[in-house]
């Protein structure tokens, strides 16, 4: 069942088009890995679907709806979106951060439930003993777990990740990695996730989406998708991937 | 295995009504300030409706306040208290609610530690506004008309710089980079174009132009109370209703926009209330700093940075500042008064830096 269609699909910054024509589907409860070099339109399009950036044309589809018609808090109930990192400036409390993932829910009073559902999440995510703490005093890895808390209390039915593990400790890019497919898999949610790590998309990835100056360069499994041959078109660097079975591993061996 | 897994569960539990515990514990801190600067205000208007070249005590006060709510004023006690101290106090209150407001506001929505009305040229308009008044004769017109036009012209004016920044957003999307630097080179301009008129100007009047803009609150009489009054009522409900959106937005325009804030369009109405409502206070006070941009960084330090609960709190708190710091400038060296701005500024100025360096936690 296709949850999310999005049909050629086109971006300019002023007179830079950063995406061309791009098309993708995504099924209901998968994880989608999109891939490429800086500056191939990986951002950009998470936010054009998140209508934080307008395309200029081209449509996304949500359940067959177009978002262009849908208001921004019935969006926002539909699809979360979790940035790289934090750009709080004012004090904030791990609590209050989280809550604002029920904005689209609630009015100007949060009620009760909301914040069972915070505390909830807090838990799931197992950074309640940073509850009362200020997002900023984080490390980068915590205040990603914040981030990912706060869009499941959007109750989303998509999630956007924007380079969940760039600032990540090896550690915590597992952790953090094994969270989110969880919650796909649990609550039936489907993403998206922009990520530099080839390995840590092949990892997790079910489809990998890989992109090159604003086009889609190939889609499909990991397998078919992270071969020498395209790493080399896309990258400019010869590699060895190490065949296991689904999940191939990629050994970079130098620039050329 | 079972053992352990439901002993977990109930540390879990115990976890959570920990925190919620922790949650209701920090709202309450948020309320107790709140009532405290309310308390605050009132301590500090009694104490000031008595000081004064002409001495009345606390009890007589209160009586000729009461006295007053009911019947028409009389004796010397009570049109002092009524006439002068009275409306000299509710304009304190007035204007510090109003402009910590507004600066907290602006703050907000520009995610900027630096945001204030004096930064985005609203003081400097109004300056500038009530210069040419001044200075192009209607100082000379005698009595109310004169007043009036100044007041009028410093209103105005004061508009023009966010019209300006409004203008601006209609070509470049409105960001907090943009509006800033908008605001301060509105400041330089309006600044320039105030020496520039005051250069080519009559002393006696460009004393009485420079007099307007230190600020003050001896300008306020109950004619101004009402005005002011009015636009506070107007405003502050409608930044109330916006401060969950600007509690999002502080987490950066694309968070705030993925939970369904239209952020380029509240951002613009906040500013314009926020700065109808510095306009509609300066421009009968003069150009009093400082209030709007340290009350709610004080504040912030003290409960943190939801803004449904630092509005009200800097508020009050900006209130109970600015009436603290104008009845210093009355007694300190009196019979001389000075501007409440000097005041505010040389008290504001040590305390904020005080608690800046006192604070450990590295935020703004």
């Amino acid at each position: 069942m296709v949850k999310l269609k999005i049909k050629d699909v086109e971006f300019s910054y002023g007179s830079v088009q950063v995406l061309k024509a791009v098309s993708i589907e995504l099924a209901a409860s998968e994880m989608l890995g999109v891939v490429g070099p800086n500056g191939a339109g990986k951002s950009t399009l998470l936010r054009c679907i998140d209508r934080i950036l307008k395309p200029q044309r081209g449509d996304i589809l949500l359940d067959g709806r177009d978002i262009k018609e849908m208001h921004l808090v019935e969006l926002a109930r539909k699809i979360g979106y979790i940035p790289q990192s934090a750009s709080q400036v004012f004090p904030a409390t791990v609590f209050d951060t989280v809550l604002m993932g029920r904005r689209p829910h609630l009015g100007w009073r949060s009620s009760e439930k909301d914040t069972e559902t915070v505390l909830e999440t807090l838990q799931l995510l197992n950074i309640e003993e940073f509850a009362m703490r200020d997002i900023n005093e984080l490390s980068g890895g915590q205040q990603q777990k914040v981030f990912i808390a706060r869009a499941l209390t959007q109750e989303p039915d998509v999630l956007l990740l924007d380079e969940p593990t760039s600032n990540l400790d090896i550690r915590h890019q597992l952790e953090v990695m094994d969270i989110i497919k969880n919650i796909v898999k649990e609550k039936q949610i489907s993403a998206i996730m922009a990520i530099h790590d080839l390995n840590l998309a092949s990892r997790y990835a079910d489809r990998i989406v890989m992109m090159n100056s604003g086009k889609i360069f190939s889609t499909g499994n990991p397998v078919s998708v992270l071969t020498p041959d395209n790493i080399k078109h896309v990258y400019g660097v010869e590699v060895k991937v190490n065949d296991h079975d689904v999940r191939p591993y990629i050994v970079p061996i130098r620039p050329v | 295995m079972k053992m352990t897994s439901s002993t977990e569960t109930i540390s879990g539990t115990e976890k959570i009504a920990e925190i919620k515990e922790l949650y209701k514990k920090f709202i309450g801190r948020k309320i107790l300030f709140i009532l405290f600067s309310l308390i605050l205000i009132f301590i500090i208007a009694g104490v000031a409706a008595t000081l004064g070249s002409y001495p009345i005590t606390v009890i007589e006060v209160y009586s000729i306040i009461g006295h007053g709510l009911f019947q028409s004023v009389e004796t010397t006690e009570e049109i002092v208290v009524w006439n002068l101290r009275l409306p000299r106090i509710l304009m304190g209150i007035l204007a510090g609610i109003g402009l910590a407001i507004a600066g907290t506001m602006m703050q907000g929505i520009l995610r900027n530690p630096l945001a204030s009305p004096f930064t985005l040229g609203i003081a400097s308009g109004a300056g500038f506004g009530a210069a040419l008044a001044i200075l192009l004769g209607a100082g000379i017109i005698a009595g109310e008309t004169g007043k009036y036009l100044i007041i009028g012209n410093a209103f105005v004016f004061s508009l023009i710089p966010t019209f300006v920044i409004l203008g601006l957003t209609r070509y470049k999307r409105a960001t907090p980079e943009t509006m800033i630097l908008a605001g301060i080179a509105m400041l330089y301009i309006f600044n320039a174009a105030t020496t520039l008129l005051m250069y080519f100007s009559e002393a006696e009047a460009v004393k009485a132009a420079y007099f307007w803009m230190v600020g003050s609150l001896g300008k306020a009489s109950w004619d101004a109370i009402l005005p002011v009054s009015i636009v506070l009522a107007g405003c502050v409900p409608l930044l109330m209703w916006k401060s969950w959106d600007v509690n999002v937005m502080g987490a950066g325009d694309e968070t705030a926009k993925s939970l369904g804030v239209n952020v380029e369009r509240t951002r613009i109405a906040i500013l314009v209330i926020a700065s109808l409502m510095s306009a509609g206070i300066i421009c009968f006070t003069g150009t009093i700093g400082f209030i709007g941009l340290v009350a709610p960084h004080m504040c912030r330090m003290v409960i943190g940075g939801d803004n449904r609960f630092l509005i009200p709190a800097s508020g009050f708190f900006g209130a109970a500042l600015l009436l603290g710091a104008d009845t210093i400038a009355r007694t300190i060296i009196a019979p001389v008064i000075l501007p409440v701005g000097v005041i505010t500024a040389f008290m504001g100025g040590p305390v904020f830096l005080y608690l800046r360096m006192r604070k450990r936690r590295e935020y703004w």
